[in-house]
């Protein structure tokens, strides 16, 4: 009974908060019940296909509209898209393999600077020939090319100090990030490769191949609102693909040994699990994840320096991760989301909302204490400015009360 | 010609002589046990021939062939399989799952076969969940697959752990103190699982064993390390009427020699 009630309820979620998203496009609150809908999708009973099939009419359909509405709401589920890409390769190495990684983000950043290198005028300042940019069709070689390179560079990472254990593979990881980024700050001279602090642009953007099928269908839609549309489409099938391939390896052989390894070294040896190499395994998958993001990162922002590759941004991924619940697909979907929303709409909304009380005048007058002047409110109580401080507390909170995360890994029917 | 042949294995930590040069010869067919008092050495001979420690001098040869320089995946890969003292499973993971990571070095399935969910790799994966089931009932745990490793009880996860032992389908099982916590009918059923064993799942099998009712109810043969040094060996009447087994026990008596 309630199996195929909860679909038709749910269904009637989607649209009222979608209608209620479209009848007032500034109100975050409204978008905010619309992306809740994906996560009752989650938990409601009902059937796989039932579930993917609304999945994708949120996904595919309502959201791209709801973004051509208000630009702003698909910047977020882009970022959304980035961030779950990014913790999903975290989860891969931290969730599934036990290895603390506190320096992810340097994949990231390598993937980047491949694409913002070649797919711009930088690469000119050291191969002769003035051929760079290379023409938008590279974009998507590029794609698959930094799949291989994220793997490389995971894998020589890798090899030298995965024999090391806990903390101190923490603090290697942590130093190659910082070397990393210290690398593309600094390598603008001698010779001129990154075009250190001052960032590198503009970087190419991927081809619109598919124009001339629009054009058929005679839709006329400006660079500026395709642009959007398309890179919310390209991450949205990125995040996919991750998905796919994580599902696949973590009820593999290798996913299993992924997780003996977490579980018991010594007793995954003498199971006959390779150790060394399934752990540099694990490493080279979740890098190439976030380097292949890092090229859609690039091609995004047109503009990038090594200010968004910084530490924090590392510390900011892996409390995705335990935030969601580590070594949970759905987890680190949900982790990735949630602070990407707490930081972009939640506390900046708040911030607004508080703007606007000042700016309307009103006074307030309570009983005993006299009035106050809202436009008194001090600039600094704007919670846009506390978002570490939010960040932070909820972490705690977390680990006091639901250390397993929000989503923990859940026991699968299988037989 | 013995399936495991160990010839003047030592193994020293810092002033502490683990072992002294062991010799063991282990036949095909046969349940061997290994007893001496704490400290004696059982578990470093276990951790060695597992090539968790390598030995400063000796010989380990299994069916022929040499196993120094090995590391545990390769040991495990060429037909030995353990099982620990203090349990050593895989918590959060099911049941299932323990018993098919035992199974990693007989699957041999490719990255993109993983990838591409290929028919051939699908096939495999269910034929190695049926054989796990078909261990996981052996084992005495049927309709327990999907229940994670740490809500078993004690006893349960005891024979969970031979179970994944066995799924790396080995020739020989060495097993460490398998009925450890047990009680009278617990370890008697356990010790109807050896025998069952023997022949259809594995050639022979080595244990180390306190409980005395279980080693002489089962050993065709029994080893006696003290101090590092063997001191006896044979038919398990013929070792307890040795009287350098009976001092080694310090005259408490074999028979009443349990861990404290």
């Amino acid at each position: 009974m309630t199996r195929s009630l909860a679909p038709i309820g749910l269904l009637g979620y989607i649209f009222g908060s979608f209608l209620l998203a479209i009848l007032y496009p500034q109100s975050v609150l409204a978008f905010l019940l619309f992306e809740a809908s994906l996560l009752l999708l989650y938990y409601i009973p009902a059937h796989a296909k039932v579930k993917s099939t609304l999945a994708a009419l949120v996904l595919i359909v309502l959201m791209p509209l709801l973004g051509t509405i208000n630009g702003y709401y698909l910047e977020v589920a882009i970022q959304i898209g980035i961030y779950a890409a990014l913790a999903l390769g975290l989860n891969i190495v931290v969730g599934f393999v036990g290895l603390l990684n506190l320096g992810f983000v340097a994949f990231y950043a390598i993937g980047a600077y491949l694409w913002a290198i070649f797919g711009s005028p930088q690469a000119n300042e050291f191969i002769a020939g003035g051929v760079f940019p290379l023409a938008p069709y590279w974009f998507f070689i590029f794609l698959l090319l930094s799949i291989g390179v994220g793997a490389l560079t995971g894998l020589v990472l890798g090899l030298p100090v995965l024999r090391l254990r806990g903390d101190y593979l923490a603090v290697v990881t942590l130093g190659f990030a910082e070397v990393v980024r210290a690398l593309v700050n600094n390598l603008d001279k001698p010779v001129n490769l990154t075009n250190g602090p001052r960032g590198i642009s503009p970087i190419v953007k991927p081809p619109l191949f598919f124009r001339p099928v629009l054009e058929f269908f005679g839709l006329e839609i400006t660079d500026a609102k395709l642009y959007p549309l398309y890179f919310y489409f390209l991450v949205l099938l990125v995040v996919c693909v991750i998905i796919l391939v994580t599902r696949r390896l973590e009820s593999s052989r290798i996913g299993r040994a992924w997780k003996a390894i977490r579980e018991d070294e010594i007793a995954a040896a003498a199971m006959g699990v390779p150790v060394v190499r399934m752990k540099l395994l694990g490493f080279a998958v979740g890098a190439s994840f976030a380097s292949a993001v890092g090229v859609l990162f690039a091609a995004k922002q047109v503009f990038i320096n090594p200010e968004s590759f910084t530490f924090m941004e590392s510390i900011g991924v892996l409390a995705m991760v335990i935030l969601g619940g580590m070594g949970s697909i759905p987890g680190a979907i949900l982790g990735a989301t949630g602070v990407t929303i707490l930081n972009l709409q939640l506390l900046k909304g708040l911030s607004l909302w508080l703007n606007g009380l000042r700016q309307s005048g009103a006074v307030l007058t309570l009983p005993l204490l006299g009035s106050y002047s809202l436009s008194q409110i001090p600039v600094q109580f704007e919670p846009a400015k506390y978002e570490r401080m939010v960040f932070g507390l909820i972490l705690i909170l977390m680990m006091i009360f639901r250390p397993q995360g929000i989503l923990p890994p859940k026991q699968e029917r299988k037989r | 010609m013995a399936l495991l042949e160990l010839r003047g294995v030592s193994k020293r930590f810092g002033g502490l002589q683990a072992l002294a040069r062991v010799d063991i010869e282990l036949e095909d067919g046969v349940i061997a046990s290994l007893i001496g008092p704490n400290g004696a050495g059982k578990t470093t001979l276990f951790n060695t021939l597992t090539g968790l420690y390598q030995p400063d001098e000796g010989e380990i040869r299994f069916q022929n062939r040499s196993l120094i320089g090995l590391k545990p995946e390769q040991i495990t890969g060429a037909g030995i399989s353990r099982t620990f003292q203090n349990i050593r499973l895989f918590s959060h993971m099911t049941v299932l799952d323990n018993v098919l990571v035992g199974m990693h070095s007989r699957l041999d399935t490719k990255l993109w076969q993983i990838f591409l969910s290929t028919q051939k790799y699908q096939a495999r994966e269910k034929a190695a969940q049926r054989r796990a089931i078909e261990l996981i009932e052996l084992a005495g745990l049927s309709g327990r697959e999907n229940e994670w490793a740490h809500q078993l009880s004690y006893g349960e996860q005891r024979r969970l752990e031979i179970a994944r032992a066995l799924a790396a389908a080995p020739k020989l099982l060495l097993l460490d103190e398998p009925s450890a916590g047990m009680n009278t009918s617990e370890a008697q059923s356990l010790m109807a699982l050896f025998k069952e064993l023997i022949g259809r799942y594995v050639q022979a099998i080595l244990l180390i064993e306190h409980n005395m009712r279980v080693v002489m109810g089962i050993s065709d043969r029994v080893h006696v390390l003290d101090y590092g040094e063997k001191i006896a060996e044979g038919h398990p009447d013929e070792v307890r009427q040795d009287p350098r087994v009976i001092e080694a026990y310090l005259g408490q008596g074999v028979w009443t020699a349990r861990r404290p």
